[in-house]
């Protein structure tokens, strides 16, 4: 499978991959790691006219300390965030999740940012980061805006990102209690998207694949903070969703895991020291 | 476009269309034709190649994007005439049936055991999550990428 034909450009620079956006608009798309895009491309089922390549921008793949958060680059690639001392340390739920992406070849290509701006209610860390309840600085010609999680995933793969804006880093507050998580993923194959899953942080919960967009576990969290006890809390799983019926399992069948789920990664979540 | 790769230690310049895969330019363009086309999903690993000096799924990455960086295959993994310890493991240990998943899951464990030099079976088996044998034959997979880290133990 070959994608349709498209102009390859390479930016070396953030502000020339906006120049870049700015110039071609609609019809252009920026490629990060590519191992969400290329394989819609390849499927015909996204056919941008021109791809800005950000493969370059080496300054924005960092992990960094900033006293109450921690700072990862758009362009960290998800082996980089998996094997960040940092991370394992201050956020372990994230760093564990990253080591679930895909397989160790996608993890060396795939970067945190493209799965977030990408926006697939498939993808795990966007769940991961919601549970998190993590803030992204987007750049676009006029500077840069803070957009919090919870406002971010507007639509299946739409996101509050404006086209000739570059998602450029992710900020992760550090948990009040960073053993307090537990990452859940239900799959046929290792390698596959996630049936249905969920992240657990301090008594937030992001659920995978459980409607058009990434999504909070908001019945689930109210219960919780009512004083439910997990078990209770996880019956809520289901609540508010809207997940599909494919060819991978029913709606009926993904709510039940959800719920299963759930259920689990509070247990787990509440047994860590 | 033009585009400029390093493939194996070797130069190679050639004007390619923009969308060309790395996978077709290895083949097509390279002639290196070790690397196979399985799913062409990024799925099953058979085109896996290592980008400077990484395990990638060379289906699922544009030529392009390989421009000014460097790309090894399995044909470039002997040096010498001397096979590279994981081919001399793969050949020890009968790691293979039909052979069409062996290049990619011969780059898969060089790239692993770069990473981890010591692994245990199971961070062998986890490393390998991304390359597919329909053949199905793991076990003897796994134990040449244990004997290869094995050797490198000694050898070191």
């Amino acid at each position: 499978m070959i994608p349709s034909s498209f102009t390859y450009k390479r930016a070396g620079s953030a502000e020339e991959a906006l120049d870049l956006a700015a110039e071609h608009g609609d019809d252009a798309k920026f490629l990060a790691g590519g191992h969400s895009l290329l394989p819609l491309m390849k499927l015909r089922l996204a056919a941008p006219e021109v791809i800005i390549d950000l493969g370059g921008l080496r300054d924005l793949s960092y992990v960094t300390d900033q006293g109450s958060y921690v700072a990862i680059g758009a362009l960290t690639r998800h082996h980089d965030v998996e094997h960040s001392e940092l991370l394992g340390r201050e956020v372990p739920l994230l760093a564990h999740a990253a080591g679930r992406v895909g397989d160790p070849q996608i993890r060396h290509r795939g970067t945190i940012g493209g799965s977030i701006a990408h926006a697939d209610p498939a993808s795990d860390l966007p769940a991961v980061l919601l549970a998190l309840d993590a803030t992204l600085v987007a750049r676009g010609a006029d500077g840069a805006r803070e957009i919090g999680m919870g406002e971010f995933f507007q639509g299946l793969f739409e996101t509050a990102l404006e086209p000739d804006e570059l998602l450029t880093e992710i900020r992760v507050p550090k948990p009040a209690s960073p053993g307090a998580w537990s990452f859940q993923k239900f799959t046929q194959r290792a390698i596959d998207w996630a049936i249905v899953g969920c992240a657990v942080q301090d008594g937030r919960v992001g659920l995978v694949n459980m409607g058009g967009t990434p999504l909070r576990a908001a019945a689930v969290e109210a219960a919780l903070a009512g004083g439910a006890s997990p078990a209770d809390a996880a019956a809520h799983a289901a609540e508010g969703t809207s997940a599909a019926d494919d060819i991978r399992a029913t709606r009926a069948y993904r709510e039940h895991l959800a719920r299963v789920l759930v259920a689990r990664a509070l247990s787990e979540a509440n047994s860590r020291p | 476009m033009k585009v400029d790769l390093t493939v194996n230690g070797k130069d190679i310049t050639a004007d390619v269309e923009d969308r060309m895969l790395l996978v077709h330019f290895l083949r097509d363009v390279a002639d290196l034709t070790a690397t196979n086309v399985g799913c062409d999903t990024t799925s099953c690993g058979a085109c896996t190649v290592l980008l400077d000096g990484e395990s990638v799924k060379s289906c699922t990455v544009l030529a392009a994007q390989a421009s000014g960086h460097q790309v090894t295959t399995v044909e470039g993994l002997a040096a010498n005439g001397e096979m590279h310890p994981v081919q001399r493991a793969f050949h020890q240990e009968h790691g293979l049936q039909c052979g069409f998943c062996t290049p990619g899951m011969v780059m898969a464990i060089v790239s692993l055991l770069k990473e981890n030099p010591d692994p245990t079976e199971e961070q062998v088996r986890q490393g390998l999550e991304g390359n597919l044998c329909r053949c199905t034959g793991y076990h003897n997979i796994v134990r040449a990428a244990l004997a290869a880290a094995s050797e490198g133990k000694v050898s070191a």
